[in-house]
Order: C-alpha cells, then sequence, then structure tokens
C-alpha cells in the first residue's frame, strides 16, 4: 500500500485547487462514480423494500414465519447464495484481467460470470416454481397474511430482475470489450454493479429465507 | 489529465488473487454458519440481529475489496457510505410504528 500512498501525494496538486479544473477529487473516472452513485441509491430501494417487509412482518400476527423447509427452499437459496458469491470472484478475475490489457481472458472470466448469474436466476426460478406449486403467488398463499407473497415475489423478484440486466449488461461489455471498443474501465464499473446485485442478495437471504425456516 | 489518471489508477487495482481468494472463502463461510444460525432456535430478536450483523460484515467485505472500495481514497468512502447508513437509520423510525399497529389489532 506504499504505492497508494505515493499516489495521494502526488495527487496533493489536485486536492490545493479544487476549483481550478482538470482535478479528480475522488480520484476515479465519471463512469465509475456515476455507477456508485447509482448503486447508493439502489441499495436505499431494497433497504426500504426490505424493511416494509420487517414492518409488515412485525405488526401482522398472521405472518407465515415457518415457511421455508430445508429441502428444496433452504438447499437451493443456500447454493444460489454460493453460486452468486461465485461469479463475485469470477468477475474480480475479469477486471484484473481486463487490467492487464488481456482482452481474451477479461472476455473468458465475464462469460463464466455471466454463467453464474444465469445459474442463480435458473436456481432462483425453480424454487420459485415449488412455492407456486404449493399455492403462493402475489395474493394468496398457503401460509398466512396474503400479503407474505407480495412482498416475497415482489423482493426475489426485483432482484432478480437486476441479476438478468446484469447479465444483459455483462454480455454488451465482453462484446465491446474483445473487440477493443471498450476500456478496462467499462469492464470495472460492469463489476461493481455485479458486485452490488451480489450484496444485495447478502441481505435477502437471511431477511427473507433464513429468519422464516420451516424447522 | 489522461496521462495524471493513468498514472494514479495502477495502484488502485490492489489485492492479489490468493487475497481475493481468503475474502470469498470467508464469505461463504460466514453464509454457512448464518444458515446454521437459522436452525439453533434461537429468539427471533436474537437471530435478526445476528444475521444483520453478519450479513453488514459480509457488505463491507464485498465492499472494502470486491468493488475496491479499500484501494479508493478516503474523501469517496465519506462521500458514499455515511449518507447510506444515516438514509438507512432514518428508515427504521417506522419500527415503533409496526410494534403499535400490532398491539392495535382486534384480539391482539
Amino acid at each position: 500500500m506504499t504505492e497508494h500512498k505515493l499516489d495521494a501525494t502526488l495527487d496533493a496538486s489536485a486536492i490545493a485547487s479544487p476549483w481550478s479544473g482538470g482535478g479528480s477529487p475522488f480520484a476515479i473516472g465519471s463512469k465509475k462514480l456515476g455507477m456508485w452513485l447509482f448503486i447508493i441509491s439502489d441499495a436505499l430501494t431494497f433497504t426500504a423494500l426490505l424493511m416494509t417487509y420487517s414492518y409488515s412482518r412485525l405488526a401482522n400476527p398472521e405472518w407465515p414465519r415457518s415457511v421455508f423447509p430445508i429441502w428444496p427452499a433452504i438447499a437451493f437459496s443456500t447454493t444460489m447464495t454460493v453460486v452468486l458469491l461465485g461469479s463475485s470472484l469470477t468477475m474480480v478475475m475479469a477486471v484484473a484481467a481486463a487490467n492487464r490489457n488481456d482482452r481474451k481472458a477479461a472476455v473468458k472470466w465475464l462469460i463464466a460470470t455471466m454463467v453464474g448469474g444465469l445459474a442463480f436466476v435458473g436456481l432462483h426460478l425453480t424454487e420459485w416454481h415449488h412455492l407456486i406449486e404449493e399455492g403462493a403467488t402475489l395474493w394468496k398463499n398457503p401460509w398466512g397474511t396474503p400479503l407474505f407473497g407480495a412482498t416475497f415475489f415482489g423482493i426475489t423478484g426485483l432482484h432478480m430482475t437486476h441479476v438478468m440486466i446484469g447479465v444483459i449488461y455483462m454480455g454488451f461489455i465482453a462484446g465491446g470489450f474483445g473487440r477493443g471498443k471498450f476500456t478496462p474501465e467499462d469492464v470495472e464499473v460492469s463489476g461493481l454493479y455485479w458486485h452490488f446485485v451480489d450484496l444485495v442478495w447478502m441481505f435477502v437471504f437471511p431477511m427473507i429465507y433464513l429468519m422464516s425456516v420451516k424447522y | 489529465m489522461t496521462a495524471h489518471a493513468a498514472s494514479h489508477d495502477e495502484p488502485h487495482h490492489g489485492g492479489t488473487t490468493s487475497l481475493f481468494l481468503i475474502v470469498w472463502f470467508t464469505l461463504v463461510g460466514i453464509t454457512l454458519f448464518e444458515v446454521f444460525l437459522a436452525y439453533m432456535h434461537l429468539p427471533a430478536v436474537t437471530m435478526l440481529l445476528m444475521l444483520i450483523g453478519l450479513s453488514m460484515v459480509k457488505a463491507g467485505l464485498i465492499m472494502a475489496y470486491f468493488m475496491h472500495l479499500r484501494f479508493e481514497r478516503l474523501s469517496l468512502v465519506l462521500l458514499l457510505i455515511p449518507a447510506l447508513l444515516f438514509c438507512i437509520g432514518m428508515m427504521t423510525a417506522i419500527f415503533p410504528d409496526s410494534l403499535r399497529l400490532l398491539h392495535l389489532r382486534v384480539g391482539g
């Protein structure tokens, strides 16, 4: 990290006169800063949804508190968590390869990440299918207050939408970066989005699934 | 500007493959521990607090290492994180109301 310190001193001039222009106060490009700001606002969207879920659960004695059996629900959702974490690791490798300007390796790792994302969606849809077969829909479910279905499918569905958008986004980035159209920063920015999708699941999984296991 | 940007971009990509693997195994380990906790028959509040605490550790690890925040300038971290935590804190203000609703119920 000594290089990092050296860097900070080199950049001291940029801090000294922020109004003179040409400086980069956060030492990152505008695309990366834009993605970070989007991530913070999207994090608040998910926070609001999870808070609403917790609010409704706390206020409702009929809220279903014992829904997910170890097989298939918990086994599936745990596997999905590990798959999503795995795809974050391949994304880290893609960004590292892109920064080395190893375009071939970066595209390969991006495709591996997309496969992880698709596996997550496939597992999640199978898991949804189990619940739908048991009679859970947006407006009714066999376990308790109907609102549970709306919040469950709403929150996990919005997360799944993010995963699907991420897979499409990475497809564009992989194609463009492979042809030399995009820069390593573009790969890194798509990586930020992907890790964020992973991060959100780290809250959805315990709050939705693990808090409602069926012993 | 471009030369300047390039010169300080290099060390930002800190972290080696082995470091990322350690972080990854820690994340998987915490996940499995969370699943184990779910079957410990703990009181709901204790379990919620433990799960949220562990998830925040996981979120911190993901942001610090996978999202490179640990290798970015402090000003960026200060721009993003305190505002996020403040807004999340403000949202928790709804919870006393949900407990009030619980006790207002007919027969509740």
